[in-house]
């Protein structure tokens, strides 16, 4: 298991969620994850119940077996003073640039710094040790931006280091690069069973590869439980006449089966619920084909049909460790 | 409950929107929400209604999804709007539409506003290529740069736009800001003129800090890079107060009377809280909202029966089916008992189960659709009543599960809806139906506009 797990995903599809039950997952058993939000949305914390992160790793769950989560929202202005003092002890001058509008500068206008600061963030806590010489983290789990935009902002540092040919900043981003194409880094695309997410995350997979980055695991989030099994399906569409639904109905006390009718007059609706359900039922499976079709490990996480809250999210991680991760 | 559902519901404020896009003083819409919403849609569907409606329309979409547009004819980026065949003209309306290109918008701005030399000097640069090629922030600035040119070019009557998929959904707002508070900044002189540094006598403490300053960035930025960002800048010196003055411009249109905005969003927590973020924001900036577009909302023909009662009548149904299988043609009714231990239906995960005592029969066994209940089918035993009976019920259970399962997602939107409500009552709102499958074609992006001026009653919308 690679030891940066970056988490990405088209907006909508639940790639936060993802990226935390992914922290609890990697946990359990005592180990110790940190995970790291890039976009400043404060998604962590709403999922953990806890107010706003601080730029500061802190913990936030215990994961089952005594595991740790810590996680940290990185702010591309701190981080970027941050890196000045630990790079060059710059910490009056970086105040003092702060005052000129370079550090906005530089985490808002100036092209991909924001994002070498980020990325350079999460790969220094990949590679920190303790004093024993052992890794701090045993995984960096990063919540990374879409997938529209992965590519370039996991590339960011290898353009950084054409555009910066010498330097500390070169240098840098070239080790950055190091960690992010070798193994131990896997970028996991998470995605829903409907054509846009789809086609996007395939988009994605041919981008990342194209860049030599490692793609790792295609995540299938809010699956939808089956309600109607095939046989059921054929049934539903057509199969049965309608009088012997709206029978059936009135038999578990829904009204009479007559023309007007309490049971009666469910079918019809009824009937066009299971239509709607054959049809979505039809693009899962193609959609699951397309996905397939990748080669690539997939997994399947269940809508939580009551909204996610902390349960939730341990659900899911007991899920993803089900499913051998 | 149903009831107190829909007494909710109709406290809240209607968005009627074909007023709203035939009102010939609407000039702008922009469409804004987070990710996933179906923000380009509800954009590229209001266009089309408008147009239709006899409006000359230009949407200005920022990534459509491939097939949509194909079915628009923007699949090719060439940065200008391209008028839309296939719409219905009877009512004198015209359907432009575009799709962003941030690179060639930025060259384009280069090209019109610096001499031939200046221009190659700009385009050629390393640092400007990856600006322009963009990063974080870059999108923003060039769809309202866009919105700013379609305006001036005065063609349209109405300009639709989508808005980026940010990190955040108020990013496109903070841009034109953003780079001003930079042009603004001192930053700017220190990059443009490092050698003017040590001038004026009064200014010798800053000086001291300027000079420690193009040092530490030298330091930092490596001497090459810091020399290709000065010459960047340098070159862009001319420009940049036309930036400033086109960026200031635009945020004035987005505030002028003939622009409204409508928040996207579709009936889940995370969206609905950032349409909430989206409101505040608009309102502290003087932006004119139209309303709130609710996308995806579900509705049911079979509201009357709830999903307590469904499940009920389902769980009767397998108990039917359970005491034919053991004891055969046994007639037996239970009444739907609420405190019955019966098996639990959801397993911990939420998948509702279905039976698997119940025979499954293969589809070609099954009787054509006008065949009493009590045809023979191929293969069937002796007992054929009671076996198309259990079959039946069988699909009638999974019928009531399957409406179950659609009273309880009508139930949570209606709590994530009714949360949105209490916190902002003024805002006005149109729903859009579900729809099964995506959208790629001019007929769905025309259902889709039906469907949003009809907004306020998605009952019976899939």
């Amino acid at each position: 298991m690679s030891r940066l797990q970056v988490v990405s995903g088209k907006g909508g599809t639940g790639k936060t969620t993802v990226a935390a039950a992914l922290a609890l997952a990697l946990a359990t058993e005592g180990k110790r994850t940190l995970l790291v939000e890039v976009e400043g949305r404060q998604g962590i914390a709403q999922l953990f119940e806890t107010e706003a992160l601080p730029y500061e790793e802190r913990k936030i769950a215990v994961a089952p077996g005594g595991g740790e989560v810590f996680a940290l929202a990185i702010d591309p202005e701190l981080a970027l003073l941050d890196y000045l003092q630990m790079f060059y002890k710059l910490g009056g001058a970086g105040r003092a640039l702060k005052k000129l509008g370079a550090i906005d500068f530089a985490t808002t206008v100036a092209p991909g710094l924001r994002d070498v600061l980020l990325t350079g963030k999460a790969c220094e806590a990949v590679r920190r040790k303790t004093k024993q010489n052992k890794y701090t983290y045993d995984y960096v789990v990063m919540d990374a931006p879409p997938t529209g935009r992965i590519t370039r902002f996991l590339n960011v540092n290898d353009e950084v280091a054409g555009l910066a040919k010498i330097g500390p900043i070169h240098n840098q981003a070239q080790a950055v690069m190091r960690v992010l194409k070798s193994p131990e880094t896997a970028v996991h695309l998470v995605t829903l069973l409907e054509e846009m997410p789809v086609q996007e995350t395939s988009d994605g997979i041919a981008e990342l590869q194209a860049a030599n980055l490692p793609v790792g695991r295609l995540i299938v989030n809010m699956v939808r439980p089956a309600v109607l099994d095939e046989a059921e399906l054929a049934l539903a569409q057509g199969g049965v006449p309608r009088t012997a639904i709206a029978k059936s109905l009135s038999a578990a006390g829904l009204g009479g089966a007559r023309r007007g009718g309490g049971a009666e007059r469910l079918v019809t609706p009824l009937l066009d619920q299971a239509a709607e359900y054959a049809e979505r039922h039809e693009l899962e499976h193609s959609q699951r084909a397309v996905l397939a079709d990748s080669g690539l490990p997939l997994h399947e996480l269940p809508l939580l049909t009551e909204g996610m809250d902390l349960a939730g999210l341990y659900r899911l991680a007991t899920e993803l460790r089900k499913q051998g991760i | 409950m149903a009831s107190s559902l829909s007494l909710n519901a109709t406290d809240t404020h209607v968005l009627d929107v074909d007023p709203l896009i035939d009102d010939l003083r609407t000039r702008i819409v922009v469409c804004c929400g987070s990710g996933g919403v179906g923000k380009t849609t509800t954009a590229a569907a209001l266009g089309l209604r408008a147009a239709e409606r006899g409006r000359k329309v230009v949407v200005l979409t920022i990534d459509p999804a491939r097939r949509l547009a194909q079915s628009m004819g923007i699949d090719s980026l060439d940065n200008t709007p391209r008028r839309v065949k296939g719409i219905d003209d009877t009512a004198g309306g015209e359907l432009h539409a575009m799709m962003l290109d941030m690179k060639r918008t930025f060259d384009e701005i280069v090209e019109a506003h610096a001499d031939g030399q200046r221009a190659e000097a700009i385009l050629g640069n390393p640092f400007y290529q990856s600006l322009s090629a963009g990063f974080a922030g870059t999108q923003e600035y060039m769809a309202m740069e866009k919105l700013g040119q379609l305006r001036a070019q005065d063609q349209w009557d109405l300009i639709v736009v989508d808005t980026p998929p940010s990190r955040s959904a108020l990013d496109f707002l903070d841009a034109p800001k953003r780079l001003g508070s930079f042009l603004d900044g001192k930053l700017i002189r220190v990059l443009m003129a490092p050698a003017k540094v040590g001038g004026r006598a009064g200014m010798k403490f800053l000086n001291v800090g300027m000079s420690m300053m193009t040092g530490a960035l030298g330091k930092l930025l490596g001497g090459q890079l810091l020399r290709d960002v000065q010459t960047f800048v340098a070159a862009m010196d001319t420009m940049f107060g036309g930036f400033r003055t086109r960026a200031d411009a635009t945020f004035k249109l987005l505030q002028a009377p003939g622009t409204a905005f409508l928040v996207v969003a579709a009936p889940e927590r995370d969206a609905l809280r950032e349409a909430a973020y989206f409101v505040e924001r608009l309102a502290a900036e003087d932006m004119p909202l139209a309303g709130l577009v609710l996308n995806r909302v579900h509705g049911s023909g079979a509201a009357q029966l709830s999903a307590e009662r469904a499940l009920a009548a389902a769980e009767n149904l397998d108990e039917r089916g359970i005491v034919d299988q053991g004891g055969g043609n046994v007639e037996l009714r239970t009444s739907p008992e609420a405190g019955s231990p019966a098996p639990a239906r959801d397993t911990p995960d939420g998948h509702a189960q279905t039976p698997d005592k119940t025979p499954h029969r293969a589809p070609a066994t099954t009787p054509a659709p006008n065949s009493p209940a009590t045809s023979t089918p191929a293969g069937a035993t002796t007992d054929d009543a009671t076996t198309d009976r259990t079959a039946t019920d069988q699909l009638t259970a999974g019928l009531l599960r399957l409406h179950a399962e659609r009273m309880q997602l009508l139930a949570r939107e209606q709590r994530t809806r009714d949360r949105f409500a209490a916190l902002h009552p003024e805002v006005a709102v149109t729903e859009v139906g579900a729809l099964p499958g995506d959208v790629h074609d001019l007929a769905g992006l025309r259902s889709i506009g039906d469907r949003l001026a009809a907004g306020a009653d998605p009952a019976g919308a899939a």
